[in-house]
């Protein structure tokens, strides 16, 4: 007989549980349902203030249970009859459990300050709650808009993120002295107030909030220092409280400062419940974080399905990114151990406070405080509880303490992975950060430890070799500044002065790809032909029996009758098999050699041109229809997939690059899975990048909102010339961005910011690009020496290949495949 | 002995294909270095007659031609491919003679 299991809560950790027993229970013991209170699939709350980036809910979305969970949203459970061992929910369902795992988290607390419940007040906990502020902001009509936060610790500062991405100028007001009380020490408050203030966000600290009152169509905000705050909304981030009230009312115990009490096992006194994450009271402890309430579904599951897992001592090391500032909190972060030594590094000039925490004697590394800048986290979190590997001040100025990082620390703590299991999965194949995410799960939580796996795979002598092959010690990029900087023209002379031999199909085409986007001239120009795999050389794209296809450019998929019958008409001539492609235009397939310059030579008569379908270049920028004709469309989409079309079409890039256009956030053009979209909004455009579609599917990450046209084609510009400059051959824009220290965060100071000074330069070259861009099957056309080459045989320069032959299918011709050929002695 | 071409026909590094009487195709190829290698001009694994098509390099000091079909590596003095060494294409006798290719078919 099946066991029934009935979770309540579809919140992270209830979401985790339900995966993990899925994952353990293959002889299918347990029926698993689920009541969610919240209409919406599970959703990774901890990235909550990112909906306000795009509003779309569907990119927090975790992943989907298999088809036998049961999951019934919006549809709470009421009541809990432990005797008769049933729930009932509030639609009425009352249905019989074996085991009951309660996972309802914890509810915002909301200080009882008189006028906390008026018209403005809100809370920070949900996608509902932040459908609810943007609402209520969006009604106020005036300038300059104000918001109060009341609470300075983690979520208060995520809301004042939210507040300030919503255009209003934000006030935090924390009781205690300093911002993140809990994380963070007064030295590391002191410069966070300091680098957050200049964020501009107004702090207010060791003050509480006496009174909200109304004040016409604005609220006012009473402080106990005696200050008087207008603003237009409030938003409570001063705590949180667990959901216990459903287990209080089913005779169950809760802890003293609530929670629903559990042993070490994370069962109640009832064997047949058990309570997981924030509404759990395990140890006397109730936890906030994600990383305890997953720890806690493991025990649960494993429990379920047999085991004795028990839960352990909960990490409460945070790692954090509040308004773009690195905030990290570890072990003993505010040095309460009997006789604990502390060492800080304050650098108020380049703005981080870094703190170590030690044991009386100085051998023993207890916790730390990271503001500012943390990228010494993933290397010292581990390290708690453990012997101090060099001198601390060294360590706290970045020396490397991983050699010395035992088998058994964790190094990833969202999946509760040690260094042995990630040295396991290295000496078992695993050679690079995504091979390592997908054996072990380290790194997919959180993406803190991201570092120290690279540093392992390091250690562990996987050598991340750069060489671009044998050819070339040098990686794509180094190599792109050698063509740059010193005007190398020729791969023999590339060759020559930086390689070693003669060159092969991984370095050549490369090297064309690099002068070709450094330089201009035709890519079948002199030495450069020899060089281009034999799509570029053909100007045409291989298929299978040797013949080429044709794509002509249709800018934006947009095209005149009188064109689309050009095209038709060619087709039927010369017999092409005709399939409308992804990208909106047209594949013409089965194209012999000989017949490519003819076809092309009536194509760019009737005004085509290359649609570069062959090259690792720029492919289509694809539009929805827009508000030309569309009811809903709020921008040109088609105009402005026109204009980037053209403006990029011929670029030569480490790999192929698709865009979209959409003219409204209904996203027709599919923009989010290109390697850079654009989507309308009332106001302008949002850009998206790295995206795509293919093996890894992904989508694309805002990078701005809200720009005008101009700016918009500016950003591209630099996008696309520094991922042409900085990427590594054959990687899409998607696994460039993942390979980029510090992610989209640095793309954007590179590219919006300019934090390196290099975007006049990324526009120029740009424009040159721009300017000297002509149709590259002109360019042959023109051109009796490069027409030549279009021969199957060179002693019988219009013969057709005779291996090639066609048969019908559906109504066209596709090709028959030989059979392995007999070797003629 | 098939004459098939003039040496100048070839160009530096890159392949040309010709047709024999016999209606074999071989593939010619020109190096760098000034020599010339016959292949046939069949991929054995996608049975296309797209070799003569391949990029011309060297792995490890050997001169191989790439299939443009999926890369696979053919030793042009021996026809072996690389990667499969009991996959190889065959390998004609040339030579150039008075500025002209002859091909020994
Ligand atoms: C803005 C923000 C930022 C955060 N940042 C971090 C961070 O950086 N790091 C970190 O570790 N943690 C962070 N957290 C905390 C983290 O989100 C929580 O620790 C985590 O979500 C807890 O998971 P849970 O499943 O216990 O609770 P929840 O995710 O709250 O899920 C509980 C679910 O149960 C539902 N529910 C309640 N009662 C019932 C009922 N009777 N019937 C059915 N369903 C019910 C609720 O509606 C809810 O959907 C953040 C939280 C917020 C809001």
């Amino acid at each position: 007989m099946q066991k029934t299991l009935v979770v309540v809560g579809n919140g992270m950790v209830g979401h985790r549980l339900v995966a993990a027993v899925r994952e353990r229970d293959r002889a299918g013991e347990w029926r698993v349902v689920v009541f969610g209170e919240e209409a919406r699939p599970a959703y990774d709350r901890v990235a909550l203030t990112s909906y306000v980036d795009d509003w779309d809910a569907g990119r927090l979305a975790l992943a989907e249970h298999d088809r036998d969970v049961e999951v019934r949203l919006g549809d709470p459970v009421v009541s809990i009859d432990r005797a008769a061992c049933t729930v009932t929910s509030a639609s009425g369902a009352v249905l019989g459990y074996d085991a009951l795992v309660l996972a309802t988290g914890s509810y915002p607390f909301v200080p009882p300050v008189p006028g906390h419940d008026l018209p403005g007040c809100h809370v920070y906990r949900t996608i509902d709650d932040l459908d609810g502020i943007r609402d209520y902001a969006s009604r106020i009509r005036r300038g300059r808009r104000a918001a109060l936060v009341v609470g300075g610790g983690l979520l208060g500062l995520e809301a004042a993120k939210a507040l300030r991405d919503l255009g209003l100028s934000p006030h935090v007001v924390e009781l205690a002295p300093w911002l993140m009380p809990l994380q963070v020490d007064a030295g590391g408050g002191a410069l966070l107030r300091r680098l957050i203030t200049d964020l501009d966000v107004t702090v207010h600290a060791g003050t509480g909030t006496k009174a909200i009152e109304r004040d016409g169509e604005r609220l006012v905000a009473k402080l106990g220092n005696g200050t008087e705050l207008d603003v237009d909304l409030v938003v409570f981030a001063a705590g949180v409280r667990p959901r216990d009230s459903l287990a209080a009312a089913a005779g169950l115990a809760l802890g003293e400062r609530g929670g629903v009490v559990v042993d070490s096992a994370c069962r109640t006194d009832d064997p047949h419940v058990w309570a997981v994450g924030e509404c759990a009271c395990v140890g006397g402890r109730v936890h906030g974080l994600v990383a305890p309430g997953y720890a806690m579904a493991e025990v649960v599951a494993d429990r379920l399905l047999g085991g004795t897992a028990t839960f352990a001592e909960a990490d409460t090391a945070t790692k954090l990114k509040l308004l773009g500032v690195d905030v990290a909190s570890f072990g003993d972060a505010h040095a309460r151990a009997e006789g604990a030594l502390e060492v800080v590094l304050n650098d108020a000039v380049s703005g981080s406070y870094k703190k170590l925490v030690l044991s009386d004697d100085a051998s023993t590394l207890l916790g730390g405080v990271l503001v500012g800048d943390a990228s010494a986290y993933a290397a010292l979190r581990p390290l708690v509880g453990r012997p101090v590997p060099v001198d601390p001040v060294g360590l706290l100025a970045g020396a490397e303490p991983a050699g010395t990082l035992p088998a058994d620390a964790q190094v990833c703590s969202c999946h509760a992975v040690t260094r042995a299991a990630v040295d396991g999965a290295i000496a078992e194949g695993c050679a690079d950060v995504p091979a390592l995410k997908a054996c072990t799960k380290a790194g997919t939580g959180c993406g803190s430890c991201v570092p120290m796996l690279k540093r392992l795979l390091g250690e562990a002598g996987v050598v991340q070799s750069k060489a671009l092959c044998e050819h070339f010690t040098q990686s794509r990029v180094e190599l792109f500044e050698i063509v740059r900087t010193t005007g190398v023209r020729t791969f023999s002379d590339l060759v020559a002065r930086h390689g070693t031999g003669r060159g092969c199909d991984v370095c050549k085409p490369a090297v064309a790809s690099m002068l070709a986007s450094t330089g201009g001239g035709h890519v079948l120009d002199g030495e450069q032909a020899a060089l281009q795999d034999t799509n570029d050389h053909f100007l045409a794209n291989l298929q299978r029996n040797g013949t080429y296809s044709v794509v002509p450019r249709i800018p934006g998929g947009e095209i005149t009758p009188h064109r689309l019958m050009v095209i038709a008409q060619v087709a039927q001539d010369y017999g092409l098999y005709t399939k409308i492609t992804g990208g909106q235009r047209i594949d013409l397939f089965g194209a012999r050699v000989e017949d490519l310059p003819a076809i092309w030579r009536r194509l760019v008569d009737a005004g085509f041109e290359s649609g570069h379908a062959y090259g690792k270049a720029l492919r289509t920028v694809k539009s929805c229809v827009g508000s030309t004709w569309c009811r809903y469309g709020v921008q040109d989409s088609v105009r402005m997939a026109i204009e980037l079309e053209l403006r990029y079409r011929g670029l030569r890039s480490p790999h192929k690059i698709k865009a979209g256009v959409s003219g409204c956030a209904r996203e027709c053009a599919e923009a989010r899975g290109k390697d850079f979209g654009v989507i309308a909004t009332e106001h302008g455009w949002n850009l998206y990048v790295a995206g795509n579609g293919g093996f890894t599917p992904r989508h694309a990450q805002l990078l701005v909102s809200d720009v005008d046209s101009a700016t918009l084609v500016r950003l591209i510009d630099r996008f696309l010339m520094f991922y042409v400059r900085t990427a590594d051959r054959l990687q899409r824009t998607s696994a460039w961005l993942e390979s980029l220290d510090g992610g989209l965060d640095h793309l954007r100071e590179v590219i919006v910011d300019d934090t390196l000074g290099v975007c006049a330069d990324l526009e120029a070259a740009m424009a040159r690009h721009v300017e000297s861009y002509s149709d590259e099957w002109r360019g042959v056309l023109d051109d009796p020496d490069k027409l030549a080459r279009f021969t199957s045989f060179v002693n019988a320069p219009g013969a057709p290949d005779p291996t090639v032959t066609f048969r019908e299918e559906r109504g066209q011709r596709v090709p028959v495949l030989l059979g392995v050929p007999e070797v003629v002695g | 002995m098939t004459v098939v071409c003039a040496l100048s026909d070839l160009l530096p590094d890159r392949g040309a294909a010709a047709l024999l009487p016999s209606g074999e195709q071989v593939a010619l190829f020109r190096t760098g270095a000034g020599e010339v290698f016959a292949l046939s001009n069949i991929d054995p694994f996608s049975r296309a007659a797209v070799l003569s098509r391949g990029i011309v390099g060297d792995l490890d000091g050997v001169p191989v031609v790439a299939s443009p079909m999926h890369k696979q590596h053919f030793d042009l003095r021996t026809g072996t491919c690389v990667e499969d060494r009991a996959v190889s294409v065959r390998v004609y006798r040339v030579r150039v003679e008075a500025g002209q290719v002859v091909v020994a078919a």
